[in-house]
């Protein structure tokens, strides 16, 4: 029982974070088609400068504690807006309109060029950003003592998530989202700004993919690598979703944290390929993943 | 039938020359070439599944499998003799690509590329984990023999390594050629164009498919026996995930119309590697990065394509290959 209740927790915990991270490659690749390789290095970028921040905002004692947390959404804010437009402006939008494969080479390029860059601009020793990590104290259930900031994580997956399908499902610039993710030449014809809806859209993903590493960063160190687990482990959850949808993305998510959580507790040494293992066999009964429905194939 | 003639003509010079560019060649640059080899069949065998339009990221898998055969037969059954080794790579990327050809071989685009990725995870956790084939230490190979013939010293070893390297290249090479030009290998093709229209001529995608990935798999096989032999050791990394990107960058510099690209580029790559990350260790993946993103841009068939199209723009004419990626 103490068992089964500990997998479930860390499962929901683990879930959390890869939800936040995942929904960004979800709705990137669904606005732009294409599956963004280097969004583990966005979140590698989130995490650096939540880390620099909050290293920064509480080695000096600037101020109240818990406005941490705000610093921390705000250097996700940043990573976004300066990253989203650049690497969107600057580079795929020459890409746009190739095969779906030669984009994801495009951005493994991408990717690449941004580990090298977060190492150039951090190096390469670890950051430890632990003080918003033990701010809210610890709880326990079942007689298991868990941080309280894991549960906050889990409620910031919440509220980025419903906040997602608020804002494309209840409003008009959601609504033209949806539209251009369904047909974007027809989008075009109808007169939606369809390069601004690339730009919002990407933009978005790498917030969400900051947001992500920067709330990450209290609870690991950081350093050169962390964006390659991410990657791997995002790519399977949104491939187990189905590509572009974001319910998928979130009850992938939840499947993909169980499945590790049950492998640490119970086979310690599957930890590494369970995660691709039920990706492998998801993709063999449902091509597709399990929340998209199967596409006509058009010449 | 002249064409393939034609080809093993090449061939054989191609070999002749090796041979003697090896010969008067410094050691390092000598092992650095063996290595490129070694890749670039790996490489190969991506190309042959581009033509059909498909990408794997996850070679590392046969890649993989074909030093660690090479490996613990060394280690097992005490086999010395590299051409068996070889052979044994091969055998081992042979079975596991047709044990898997029939499950991949209707899946397309990301989604193909995306499962061959998790395979290619799925084994380098096992391996990691398997302590019985040396964990993520993975193991040690000595120098093989060639054929009975015991070199003496470790520059004789290198030299013969790489004849042998250049042996096995040469062959695979012009079989790839041959096969490249056949009817078969020319269906790939046409199911990269239009597969629907492909079916409704009568011929199987999925069967060309199996059969690019099954060759790709054996490709991939030999290609990781001849590295185990080049490096001297083995470890889990061969399945990683960033050794496979490597044979799909390769794959993507070179472009799938020309067979001997894959090896230039292959040379070409290498020695930008042992050179920038002795000068700049920290900034040379970025530059393949940039590299990378120039090659997609102004050369999307590859720098195969330059060949057709230097010879075709002599007389005038637009080059056919090379328009599409």
């Amino acid at each position: 029982m103490k068992l089964a209740a500990a997998i479930l927790i860390d499962g929901v915990i683990d879930a959390s974070w890869l939800f936040i991270v995942a929904v960004g490659l979800t709705l990137v690749f669904g606005v732009l088609n294409i599956l963004n390789f280097a969004h583990g290095s966005l979140f590698a970028v989130g995490a650096y400068a939540a880390a620099s921040a909050v290293g920064w905002y509480y080695g000096g004692e600037l101020g109240p504690p818990f406005l941490g947390y705000l610093l921390m959404l705000g250097s996700a804010l940043v990573v976004a807006l300066i990253l989203g437009p650049l690497l969107e402006r600057g580079v795929l939008r020459f890409f746009y309109r190739r095969d779906e494969v030669v984009l994801v080479l495009v951005t493994y390029a991408l990717f690449l060029i941004l580990e090298d860059a977060t190492k150039l601009i951090w190096g390469v020793e670890s950051y430890y950003a632990a003080e918003p990590y033990g701010l809210l104290g610890n709880i326990s259930f079942f007689g298991l003592s868990y941080v309280s900031y894991d549960f906050a994580l889990i409620g910031l997956a919440l509220a980025t998530g419903l906040l997602l399908w608020f804002g494309l499902n209840r409003t008009v610039a959601g609504k033209i989202v949806l539209a251009v993710i369904h047909d974007r030449d027809i989008s075009r014809a109808m007169g939606v700004n369809v390069t601004a809806v690339f730009g919002f859209a990407f933009t978005l993903g790498v917030f969400l993919a900051a947001l992500g590493g920067a709330f990450t960063a209290p609870k690991i160190s950081v350093q050169p690598g962390i964006s390659i687990t991410v990657i791997l482990l995002s790519f399977a959850v949104v491939v187990i979703g189905g590509l572009g949808s974001v319910e998928g993305a979130a009850i992938a998510a939840l499947f993909v944290g169980f499945a590790r959580a049950a492998a640490i507790h119970l086979v310690p040494w599957a930890e590494l390929f369970i995660v691709y293992l039920v990706m492998a066999l998801v993709l063999a009964f449902r091509p597709e993943g399990l929340f998209r429905r199967s596409a006509a194939r058009t010449i | 039938m002249a064409g393939m003639l034609g080809t093993l003509a090449a061939a054989l010079i191609a070999f002749a020359v090796l041979a003697l560019a090896g010969f008067a060649a410094p050691n390092w640059l000598v092992l650095v070439a063996t290595l490129a080899f070694s890749k670039g069949l790996v490489a190969l065998g991506i190309v042959a599944l581009m033509r059909g339009g498909l990408v794997s990221f996850g070679q590392g898998t046969f890649y993989c499998a074909g030093a660690y055969a090479a490996g613990l037969a060394m280690r097992s059954f005490d086999i010395g003799d590299a051409a068996l080794l070889v052979a044994l790579g091969a055998l081992a990327g042979l079975i596991l690509g047709l044990l898997i050809a029939p499950l991949l071989a209707s899946y397309r685009g990301i989604f193909f590329a995306t499962l061959t990725l998790a395979l290619s995870m799925i084994v380098y956790g096992i391996l990691n984990k398997t302590y019985s084939l040396g964990g993520s230490d993975g193991l040690n190979l000595h120098a093989p023999t060639f054929f009975g013939y015991r070199p003496a010293g470790s520059q004789q070893g290198g030299y013969a390594l790489f004849l042998f390297a250049s042996l096995v290249t040469v062959i695979a090479a012009a079989l790839c050629r041959i096969h490249f030009d056949s009817v078969r290998g020319l269906l790939s093709l046409a199911a990269r164009d239009n597969e629907i229209r492909l079916e409704y001529l009568g011929a199987s995608v999925r069967f060309v498919s199996g059969i690019n990935f099954v060759i790709a798999a054996v490709l991939a096989g030999i290609g990781g026996a001849l590295s185990a032999l080049s490096l001297g050791h083995i470890d889990p990394d061969f399945a990683f995930w960033a050794t496979s990107g490597e044979f799909v960058f390769l794959a993507i510099l070179s472009g799938y119309v020309s067979v001997t690209a894959v090896f230039v580029a292959a040379v070409l790559l290498e020695l930008v590697r042992s050179f920038s990350s002795q000068y700049f260790p920290n900034t040379w993946q970025g530059a393949l990065g940039v590299f990378l993103l120039l090659i997609i841009l102004f050369l999307p068939g590859g720098l195969g394509s330059l060949v057709p199209r230097l010879r075709l723009g002599a007389k005038g004419v637009q080059a056919p290959a090379g328009k599409r990626e």
